[in-house]
């Protein structure tokens, strides 16, 4: 087996390139395992591909059955415990932490000090990109959850204005049902409510309450009248949707923003991509804000690439493709289409939307201020155990009444975080 | 394999010139099955053991062998108690109960109700029979959501029936997560029903119709004919369609997924679901294990003795 990828890889290199003779043939291949197959995720994808193409790498995606990124992250547990892991995987939060730390992978330090990498990533960022100051990932983009999305002519509609704090989101809510549209268009799922509750606790708590609960899981925080309040919060939004919501996929909840059924989304960045599919323009169709009294802050998740420890012969191609994916112009032309921004602060941001420019400007701001932090729900402040188990439990359950008050939810939370510990 | 290569002892030792023959013949069957065992000796109880041992590890997102004694187990007995607010295992173990139970029962009534309907030597039999089969060549992921829009209020029957001026009729049980379960019920009944119902007309086509015409002599109305019978002469159909429709709905995932979008409030979890969430998506592999073993022992607990009484009745 391992003969005959090295015969093929030889046979590659001397077709390709009319070298001859003993030398040892590097593989020129990117093997790369990632579920963006839909169309604007492929497009993004493409920009990094044709770069890769021009310094003369090929691209071969490692296919997944079964779409999503669970499925992905079987496949790649699969291959990596065959040992025949891809070049690069799309990977998330702790996930990364935990091949890093099997040892599975491969140490691009030098490439990293050379680039200068350090300085241009946002610091919260690098704890999943580096392990005891190694660097063994490459981040290509930064979401954010805590942006509303809203409906343009529906706000001019019922003249409400910018909500600054969540008492003005509240009141902005109520007139747009006094107006008779759907104030909040929500999915219900575990993941989209709790996603919407990272927001809540950060415009009810402020950043330094949000990193001493989620990412400090401080007991006396978790269980304090601020974490009570929070979910009050929550509570007091489950007033705002409609009857149908719950199980509703997230882009299902975008759609009925797009048409004007309801007013606003509470949703990652990601939305965009959908607003960008139906042809609406931001500030003509619709507006972007920072979730009412987060703006300064930036709750994040991000999409890296895991490099793997790969033989020898794929050493070099693996390093081209760190070095393309943290190449600016790639950066920026990748999340121009992704919708997200890029993962290193110094991309100019000519070429994005005006949502874009003030997530651009936002990341910088928060990266400099230490308001930058990973979101709870999408496992970037805890390991899934506790973000995807205990989190979005204790948060799904209090939403849909199976817990009934917000003294039960923080006990509950402490508990739950606790068993999953 | 050493059932391969063991000698066989064939009964006609006696006779030498036939003994190769003989062998051979014997042995045949063993080869062409001893592939297939070997792959299930493996793959079906060398996983079941593997997945025992890690139920008593601290495994998380990977399997590691820090054995940690019952752990694991205690979690779960816990969580079994845990009724408000209902803890996931709870809330699976109850859903079981309600999808396993409705699913079976009206599995097997409505195939039952339908074979016998349709062995009344109706016209057009025909085209009726693979009608109600159809279903089942769906994946039940497209079943699930098909009947996730169906049942949707905002688009699908609720809809409807306002369009069509009775307005106050009212049916959000897909959207309402206390009332999802059953509607996940339903799917898995209009899926699998037909099927049940073909199993049952093959058997009442397999009855021999002298014992039919011998009733019907004797004076037997059609519901005493079949209730005393036709229903007892099927009994074995009983138990393969009990056994099938069990092992579906212990096994049900993509349904349940599908049919209430990702698990609104926690409340449709099955122990499927909860199997696959702890081990994959939550990074507790362990707890996922445990859970595994519990289910399989439920499901042993069960067919066992089941299986044992029906095999030694036959013997007899």
């Amino acid at each position: 087996m391992m003969f005959r990828t090295m015969l093929m890889a030889g046979a590659m290199a001397v077709g390709a390139l009319g070298i001859s003779g003993a030398s040892a043939a590097d593989n020129k291949e990117v093997q790369m395992l990632h579920w963006w197959t839909s169309g604007g995720e492929a497009a993004a994808l493409n920009v990094l591909k044709q770069y890769l193409a021009k310094e003369g790498y090929a691209w071969k995606d490692v296919p997944v059955a079964g779409g999503g990124g669970e499925a992905a992250m079987t496949t790649l547990k699969a291959m990596v415990a065959g040992g025949n892991p891809p070049t690069a995987s799309q990977i998330l939060g702790y996930f990364a932490l935990d091949y890093a730390e099997a040892g599975k992978l491969a140490d691009v330090s030098p490439l990293a000090e050379k680039e200068g990498w350090a300085k241009v990533i946002p610091t919260a960022l690098q704890k999943f990109t580096t392990t005891s100051g190694k660097w063994n990932a490459v981040p290509i983009n930064i979401h954010s959850v805590n942006w509303i999305w809203v409906n343009k002519p529906l706000m001019d509609k019922i003249g409400g204005k910018q909500p600054t704090n969540f008492d003005e989101f509240v009141v902005l809510l109520d007139k747009a049902k006094a107006a008779g549209a759907i104030p909040l268009a929500l999915g219900g799922q575990p993941w989209q409510e709790a996603t919407m509750f990272d927001s809540v606790v950060m415009s009810t708590g402020g950043t330094d309450f949000y990193k001493k609960a989620f990412i400090d899981l401080d007991e006396r925080a978790l269980k304090s009248e601020t974490m009570k309040k929070s979910f009050d919060n929550l509570a007091k939004l489950r007033g705002y949707v409609d009857p149908n919501y719950a199980g509703r996929d997230w882009n299902l909840a975008t759609a009925m923003v797009i048409k004007g059924d309801a007013l606003l989304q509470v949703m990652g960045d990601w939305a965009k991509g959908e607003f960008k599919t139906a042809d609406k323009e931001p500030g003509r169709d619709y507006l972007c804000y920072r979730f009412p009294g987060t703006d300064g802050t930036v709750i994040y998740n991000t999409d890296m690439f895991a490099l793997f420890d790969v033989s020898a012969d794929r050493k070099a191609a693996q390093l081209a493709l760190a070095d393309a994916t943290m190449n600016p112009d790639v950066q920026s032309g990748f999340n121009v289409i992704k919708g997200s921004v890029p993962a290193r602060t110094d991309v100019p941001d000519t070429a994005f939307d005006m949502c874009g420019k003030k997530g651009i400007a936002d990341v910088k701001a928060a990266n400099a201020k230490g308001t930058f932090v990973g979101s709870l729900a999408q496992n970037y402040a805890q390991p899934p155990a506790i973000g995807t188990g205990a989190y979005h439990d204790v948060v799904t359950k209090f939403f849909h009444g199976e817990i009934k008050t917000s003294n039960d939810a923080v006990a509950e939370l402490v508990k739950a975080i606790d068993a999953a510990k | 394999m050493t059932t391969t290569t063991e000698p066989t002892v064939a009964p006609m030792v006696g006779i030498p010139r036939r003994e190769l023959r003989d062998r051979l013949r014997d042995l045949i069957p063993r080869l062409v099955l001893a592939p297939s065992f070997a792959l299930m000796l493996v793959f079906v109880y060398g996983f079941n053991l593997w997945t025992l041992l890690l139920s008593f590890t601290n495994s998380k997102a990977f399997t590691n062998l820090n054995l940690v004694g019952l752990a694991n187990y205690q979690k779960l007995w816990t969580w079994t108690f845990q009724a408000d607010p209902p803890s996931n295992w709870y809330t699976a173990l109850v859903n079981m109960g309600l999808f396993g139970g409705l699913y079976v029962a009206f599995c097997l009534f409505l195939g039952l109700t339908l074979a016998i309907l349709l062995d009344q030597k109706i016209r057009g039999e025909g085209i009726l029979r693979p009608i109600y089969l159809y279903p089942l060549a769906l994946s039940f992921i497209v079943t699930g959501t098909a009947w996730k829009l169906f049942l949707d209020p905002r688009i699908g029957l609720e809809k409807a029936v306002h369009d069509l001026g009775w307005s106050s009729f009212h049916f959000d049980w897909v959207v309402n997560p206390r009332m999802m379960i059953y509607c996940v019920a339903i799917a898995g009944v209009w899926q699998t029903s037909g099927f049940v119902m073909a199993m049952f007309l093959a058997a009442l086509r397999g009855i021999d119709s002298e014992i039919l015409k011998a009733a019907q002599i004797d004076g037997a109305s059609a519901y005493a004919t079949y209730r005393r019978i036709v229903i007892p002469i099927m009994r074995p159909v009983f138990m393969s369609a009990l056994i099938i429709l069990t092992h579906m709905a212990i096994k049900s995932y993509d349904l349940v997924l599908s049919v209430t979008g990702k698990n609104p409030g926690g409340a449709a979890e099955l122990p499927s679901t909860f199997m696959y969430s702890y081990t994959f998506t939550r990074n507790q592999m362990a707890v996922g294990s445990t859970s595994a073993v519990i289910m399989l022992m439920t499901i042993a607990a069960i067919m066992i003795p089941y299986l044992y009484s029906e095999l030694r009745e036959k013997h007899q």
